[in-house]
């Protein structure tokens, strides 16, 4: 994870690219990996399924149009062969790559992009990702559940199909990589009906071979995938219902190959202090920004003064340390590897003098009371208290309540229940790489809604017409990336939240796998990139 | 007899139906909104408004009961909200996984209990009485999960006997069991101590003694199966005990029974997946319980069912 810039090189009409610096195409083929999970995987359904565990999962057993290069933040052409995008930015234009397969052997065409965007914001679905194809034409009645399909894409032939949109959207070749458009088979969904997410067929670089719930997923080479030697494994073992210290065990004992809950928090130091594992450990940045949001619509927290003050007051070096330094630092929104992330801001610096003073000033010499709402699991309590603490040290008092993830997320959705609410466990990471992501649902008024994800109930409309803007900006990815860093930069003006830190992902791997580095810690493909890796006995 | 058997079985049905009600409620007022979490962080207001209404959601809670309740008496517990799949098939593929754990938790633990105590009985108020008392002690005193994972590091890691967890052979399936097991092997071993001694100081004994016959024969012939009576009777009752522990004990050794699919579901608050789980343990603890009801008398005519 050297360079995650996203290309600012991508044109209106690009074709498929060839290999890559960094990443081996080359490697050879063959082996096998094992990943151990505590959880049984919900759904493999590519337009159900949403949480890490089978999100890179869904990656690897199917394609969309658009993907990213192995290893980066860099779109390129998947399913596509080609596209093209029509001056206004609202028709894009989509060419289907020859010969490409299903893992039930039937050819995918143009029909099937149609049915696979249709099926995913249909209401019957139920498809937690339906609200990211909103700027498709015709998205806002099928999605109501009313006419005869998305209007907005249109079969042209066999291999070309026709989306249009009903506004230029910068984001919307991300959003074709997203899992939620993956093209599936609509005779498999319908034959499966609700089972499709236990008996997946997609066109990814593995197929889905065998899965005994509660035991393991085994995942299988797809001998006919679009890309030539790939994927390097022959195949992939989940093995399910180990707990990350039962995992960890595994893996030093030569039984499995990668943790994918992680490294547990209890033996973190231990293992990366250990000299055996200092080749095994790979260390990189996360699409992730931890934070307190402050109730802008409750007092105290609607005067800015307040909410200022509270970013000076929090030691935030404190609390990384506190986690055994698996973050850095944050001083706005977006985390150092998002396009259009501020390296000259510096933010607000702790100053607990500065902050008692300016609360004074904001007339509150004696502090106040406010609760802090928390998710009850390890470190989060621990990091609530550190904030805790750091309140006391100018005044102000919070009582912390710790609860149940769904609980806090609910208290955040209702408008005057929680004051402060510390994220860790619950937001934010990126679903795709792009600055207007951390913007819409949590800081954006659409966000501001009762169920919301926006819990700082933070609605500036100067801000939003922007975002707007921005997103608008199709073609020039530099202007576009400069004006993100503007609005985030303005937004901490308002300071509606205190970012805490951007964590870092430790990925451990057993000696028997290897490639790049930045497979292991694949922006997109949590944790690791199941495609590229190949195993070190393969010749 | 028939009548005390139709009394308690029309008891336990009704025990049931207010479980269902109790856990319906509870599941209700939870204040987590099933279809936020369904519809996840990118939704829109109108799609969590368009899930809940799919899902009957916004029905008065007595039409939700009354809908469960009529799908139930059906055989049908609803599809999980998450995995989309039927929860009775969800419950049914992992059914055998617990019970075969629970039968071979049972086995252990009456073969470890029973030995200590009769052992521990045999030489009451001497070392090896005090040293097993305290070890039973210790082992119901341990929480399961450090159990578990002592048992996996020193037998699987280090020794290399047993695979680090898993399920499939019967070596995957001992660690588990003496792990269950043990808590239950701790009072058992108590339980055959006290009710040996009492039955050791009973006429018969001393009867036996006179007639000339040999201790062993005494304590295999006369002794324990006078003993391990009140014993028996409890193991119907201590279903409920490992309803409990299965769900700890399943998740260190990554069992897949119903203890793992309920862990999984109470966290991602997959509402019909928690009451089908509710329901099969609540099932599984009562009928526990009316087995203990009619065991007992069979085995002890002193017991009378009225």
């Amino acid at each position: 994870m050297k360079s995650m810039l996203l290309s600012s090189a991508l044109g209106l009409a690009l074709t498929a690219t060839g290999a890559l610096a960094q990443v081996d195409e080359n490697a050879p083929q063959g082996g096998a990996m094992a990943v151990t999970y505590q959880d049984d995987v919900a759904t493999l359904d590519p337009a159900i399924g949403y949480d890490w565990q089978n999100w890179s999962m869904i990656k690897s057993l199917f394609d969309g149009l658009m993907g990213y290069e192995p290893g980066t933040t860099t779109l390129r052409n998947e399913l596509a062969e080609s596209y093209e995008v029509s001056e206004d930015g609202l028709v894009h234009t989509f060419t289907l790559k020859d010969g490409i397969m299903f893992h039930n052997g039937r050819e995918i065409v143009a029909d099937d992009v149609k049915y696979s965007l249709e099926r995913v914001t249909n209401p019957e679905t139920r498809s937690p990702g339906a609200g990211f194809f909103g700027m498709i034409d015709g998205f806002d009645t099928w999605n109501a559940g009313e006419g005869e399909g998305l209007s907005g894409v249109q079969v042209i032939d066999d291999k070309t199909v026709e989306i249009t949109l009903s506004r230029p959207d910068a984001t919307f070749r991300h959003v074709m990589a997203l899992n939620f458009a993956s093209i599936v088979p609509q005779e498999a969904v319908e034959e499966a009906g609700e089972d499709f997410g236990r008996q997946p067929v997609g066109s990814g670089a593995f197929r889905l071979a065998e899965w005994t719930p509660g035991q393991q997923l085994v995942f299988e080479r797809f001998e006919d995938y679009h890309r030539a030697g790939v994927p390097k494994l022959d195949s992939v073992t989940f093995n399910i219902g180990l707990e990350p210290t039962v995992a960890l065990l595994r893996i030093q004992n030569g039984d499995a190959d990668i943790p994918g809950d992680g490294i547990p928090p209890a033996q973190f130091l231990q293992v990366v202090n250990d000299a055996e594992y200092e080749d095994q450990i790979v260390e990189g940045g996360q699409l992730q920004t931890g934070y307190i949001t402050m109730n802008t619509q409750m007092a105290p927290f609607d005067n800015v003064d307040v909410r200022k003050a509270m970013n000076m007051a929090i030691n935030k070096d404190r609390i990384v340390q506190m986690i055994n330094n698996r973050a850095v630092p944050a001083n706005q929104p977006l985390p150092p590897t998002m396009p259009g992330y501020d390296e000259e801001y510096e933010g607000y610096a702790y100053d607990p003098e500065a902050a008692r003073q300016m609360l004074a000033d904001a007339g509150f010499p004696d502090g106040f009371e406010t609760e802090l709402y928390v998710m009850n699991v390890d470190p989060n309590p621990r990091i609530a208290q550190a904030i805790q603490q750091d309140l006391a040290e100018i005044g102000v008092t919070a009582e912390i309540r710790s609860l149940a993830q769904a609980n806090v997320i609910a208290a955040g959705g209702e408008a005057d229940q929680a004051p402060m609410i510390w994220s860790g466990g619950m937001a934010w990471i990126a679903d795709f790489p792009d600055p207007s992501n951390f913007y819409g649902p949590i800081l954006g008024c659409a966000g501001a809604t009762p169920g919301g994800w926006n819990w700082s109930w933070y609605c500036n409309e100067d801000i939003d017409a922007r975002a707007t803007e921005a997103d608008a900006m199709v073609g020039d990815e530099a202007a576009r990336e400069d004006a993100w860093r503007q609005i985030y930069v303005d937004i901490m003006e308002d300071a509606p939240w205190v970012p805490i830190f951007n964590e870092q992902r430790f990925t451990l791997h057993s000696d028997n796998v290897t490639g790049d580095d930045s497979l292991f810690v694949d922006p997109v493909h949590i944790p690791v990139n199941y495609d590229y890796i190949y195993s070190t006995g393969a010749q | 007899m028939w009548g005390y058997l139709l009394r308690r079985l029309f008891e336990s049905a009704l025990i049931l139906l207010g479980i269902t009600f109790v856990t319906f409620v509870l599941l209700y007022l939870v204040p987590a909104d099933p279809a936020r979490q369904i519809a996840g962080r990118s939704a829109t207001a109108e799609t969590v408004a368009n899930i809940r209404d799919q899902l009957g959601l916004n029905d008065p809670l007595v039409t939700q009961y009354w809908r469960y309740l009529t799908g139930l008496f059906q055989g049908d517990m609803g599809r999980s909200y998450l995995q989309r799949a039927e929860v009775s098939s969800l419950i049914a593929s992992r059914l055998p996984a617990s019970l075969l754990l629970m039968v071979s938790a049972i086995v252990t633990e009456l073969i470890i209990g029973l030995t200590i105590g009769v052992v521990a009985a045999l030489r009451r108020n001497r070392p090896v009485d005090h040293t097993l008392m305290i070890l039973s002690f210790v082992a119901i005193s341990a929480p399961q999960f450090v159990i578990g994972i002592l048992l996996l590091y020193v037998f699987a890691v280090q020794l290399g006997w047993f695979p680090i967890g898993g399920y499939g052979t019967f070596a995957h399936l001992v660690l588990p069991s003496v792990t269950l097991g043990l808590l239950g092997a701790g009072w058992y071993s108590r339980m055959m101590r006290s009710s040996m001694i009492e039955v050791l100081n009973q006429d018969l004994v001393r009867t036996a003694r006179a007639k000339g016959l040999s201790k062993l024969r005494i304590v295999t012939r006369h002794v324990m199966p006078n003993a391990i009576l009140p014993i028996i009777a409890m193991i119907g009752i201590d279903i409920g005990l490992f309803m409990s522990g299965i769900v700890v004990v399943e998740s260190v050794f990554g069992w897949p029974g119903i203890g793992q699919l309920a862990w999984q579901a109470i966290q991602r608050v997959d509402i019909p997946v928690i009451m089908g789980v509710t329901m099969v343990s609540a099932t599984a603890i009562v009928l526990g319980n009316l087995l203990a009801d009619f065991v007992a008398p069979l085995i002890d005519p002193r017991i009378k069912t009225k």
